[in-house]
């Protein structure tokens, strides 16, 4: 099961804008994709789960990810976060 | 014809219908199903017909939508599909066999309520977001239609309060005015309410949700009434004044950039304040003469680390660059434990507002504070800039203080970094204790701006947000009034300037009596300004020093206020 550990730069963390950017990307994959949080799990798909994890500014996170498309989606999520979701800062 | 009264929440008046916006209360049944594949099919449809209704109204709105309001409807239908979500009600359902109603909102709730715990502003808002989205699920499950906010005609709108959600879908072009029997001047609709330019009574109490629909309406923001179903006579009165009031609001913008002399030649300065960029181009247009407070808390906010330097010297340098050649007071950081910083420990304190906060807190961090001193230094080359502390109680804070600004002065002189040099220092007086050693103070700074909301808390021991005893803080108060004389003496006398950055400055009522106090420099809303410097031109100075010194010995506000209102129908 491929897995991965990133850092979340954005200035909001993961709330707000870039938490509604992450479960739409999430969503365009079959597989179930986890994030891993402090102690904390949630499904990537689901907004009212990532938004509970309280992922704050250089906080890191772990994602998991198990289906057909699994290597596809963390790749695509790390992209997501590692360009700071389209933002400049 | 009746009259209701409320807080007046943005100025004006409105004429015409009520549209009454009173969703119900909601019942939740809760039983067991004898077919639950049935019932979860029923919750499956309910889920998607409120995504198409969710859909239709973005669609409808498209185009007239801030972006907030986007990401509001974006949220809800985040919500609305969220996976988590469906499988909990799905097993609340299907495997124990509840009905769709309360399988629904038991799970909804449970996540309300974690969202809640993370205890945030933006959290509490999405909690409510996903309350939002379950009632709406709610209402298609019994059958109920949603409440609708749409105004088919040009209307006041009436209602308990309004929360963002509601008050997205509304259509503004239409929306003649508020008025709400709860919340107050710095609730949402308030502060919606000031940002459209339309008029706002709010806090009116339950007698508002007694209106009827379509119910003829005046409202009257400038004196926080409501008139329902007025008379002929009463209704062509407001249609006169409305009417004189706006040719007179189109005259008063065309003479904005003049300046504000009394009739016998008093010149006074009328500046705004500021709270990001956009302000400070709305303050250029509508005549400002300068900023008169500048919060800086814009850049701390809604943010999980603190704003470095770099960050800061762009922030302050935009806004300064769109000011010119007029002068910019920049107030330090005033924050305290009533706002959570994630990157700041402010704690959670029982009375913030008598806490570490503002200087204080700034002068326990030094390094923190020296970041923003450095900042607006760099960022002054070349403007009139002038730095202001906040919340300053004794002497020993304002050396305090300086001596750290001096420090940041050497550390950029050291760096070869160019910084401004000619900057004025100042405080806010806003605590008694300053108000009282205005003399001492006045000694060791270039200005004083008064800072009267909070001077009015602290004289009065009334809190502002406390409903209960909200109706006690006035800055009209004499004991206030005395203060604010007595800075303005001190200051004076030591041969500096007073301005004053309070909501009191940009009142008209309380104009008179700061001019005859001899307050040099008046700091306002910027879209008050137009007015106030008309306010200015037709007074004279002469007289508004007897309104001073008469106010200064009556016994408390209403005296002052049955006074100043009595002058006014003189004038």
């Amino acid at each position: 099961m491929p897995e991965l550990t990133l850092t979340i730069q954005h200035k909001v963390g993961l709330h707000a804008r870039p938490a509604s950017l992450f479960v739409r990307e999430a969503a365009k994959f079959q597989s179930n994709i986890m994030v891993f949080h402090d102690g904390k799990e949630a499904n990537a798909k689901s907004i009212l789960s990532v938004l509970a994890l309280g992922v704050n500014q250089g906080a890191q996170i772990t994602l998991r990810a198990e289906g057909p498309d699994a290597e596809m989606a963390l790749q695509a999520l790390q992209a997501l976060i590692e360009k700071n979701f389209g933002e400049a800062e | 014809m009746r009259i209701i009264r409320g807080i007046a929440a943005s100025p004006g008046i409105a004429i015409g219908p009520a549209h009454v916006f009173q969703p119900e209360d909601l019942h939740v049944p809760v039983q067991f199903v004898s077919n639950p594949e049935a019932e979860w099919q029923r919750m499956q449809e309910a889920f998607q017909k409120a995504k198409n209704q969710l859909q239709e109204i973005a669609s409808q709105a498209a185009g007239r939508l801030q972006q907030q309001d986007v990401a509001i409807f974006e949220a809800h239908l985040q919500m609305l599909e969220d996976p988590e979500l469906q499988a909990s009600v799905q097993a609340a359902i299907l495997h124990e066999g509840k009905n769709a109603e309360s399988a629904l909102m038991e799970n909804a709730e449970r996540y309300a309520v974690q969202l809640e715990s993370l205890n945030d502003e933006y959290f509490r808002a999405r909690a409510a977001d996903i309350r939002d989205v379950a009632r709406r699920c709610l209402r298609i499950l019994l059958g109920k239609p949603q409440p609708d906010i749409t105004l088919l005609q040009p209307s006041i709108l009436v209602a308990r309060d309004l929360t963002p959600s509601d008050t997205v879908l509304l259509d503004k072009s239409r929306l003649l005015g508020f008025c709400t029997a709860e919340g107050g001047a710095t609730s949402h609709t308030a502060i919606l309410a000031k940002a459209l330019g339309i008029p706002a009574v709010v806090g009116a109490g339950p007698q508002v949700l007694e209106i009827e629909q379509n119910q003829q309406l005046v409202l009257d923001a400038w004196h926080g009434q409501v008139v329902l179903d007025p008379s002929e006579d009463i209704l062509k009165q407001f249609q006169d004044k409305q009417r004189a009031a706006r040719a007179q609001a189109a005259q008063e913008r065309a003479d904005a950039a003049k300046p504000a002399i009394t009739r016998d030649g008093r010149r006074v300065e009328v500046v705004a304040n500021v709270g990001h960029l956009d302000d400070a181009h709305q303050a250029v247009a509508l005549g400002a003469e300068g900023i008169g407070l500048l919060r800086t808390e814009f850049l701390y906010l809604d943010r999980q680390t603190e704003p470095d330097e770099e960050e800061q010297y762009r922030a302050y340098r935009a806004i300064f660059e769109v000011m010119g050649e007029r002068p910019v007071v920049i107030r330090t950081l005033d924050v305290g434990g009533d706002k959570a910083l994630p990157y700041l420990d402010l704690g959670h304190e029982e009375n913030p507002f008598l806490g570490w906060r503002a200087i204080r807190m700034c002068l326990d961090r030094p390094a923190f504070f020296k970041t923003q001193l450095r900042a607006i230094l760099r960022a002054a080359v070349g403007h009139d800039i002038r730095i202001m502390f906040p919340m300053i109680a004794t002497v020993r804070e304002v050396r305090q203080a300086r001596a750290l600004l001096e420090e940041a002065r050497l550390e950029l002189e050291h760096a070869g970094v160019p910084f401004g040099r000619q900057i004025q220092v100042g405080i806010m007086i806003e605590i008694p204790s300053a108000a009282l050693m205005a003399d001492a103070l006045a000694k060791e700074v270039d200005f004083f701006s008064i800072g009267t909301n909070d001077l009015t808390q602290y004289t009065l021991a009334v809190e502002r947000t406390n409903k209960r005893v909200a109706h006690l803080s006035n800055a009209l108060d004499p004991a206030v009034l005395r203060l604010i004389a007595r800075v303005i003496e001190e200051g004076h006398r030591a041969g500096i300037w007073v301005g004053m950055c309070g909501e009191m400055a940009g009142d008209e009522r309380a104009l008179p009596i700061l001019l005859g106090l001899g307050l040099d420099e008046f700091s306002m809303a910027p879209t008050l300004i137009p007015h106030a410097k008309a306010l200015i031109r037709s007074c004279s100075l002469e007289a508004c020093q007897a309104i001073a010194r008469h106010s200064l010995t009556l016994s408390d506000y209403t005296e002052v206020e049955t006074y100043l209102q009595a002058v006014n129908s003189l004038a």
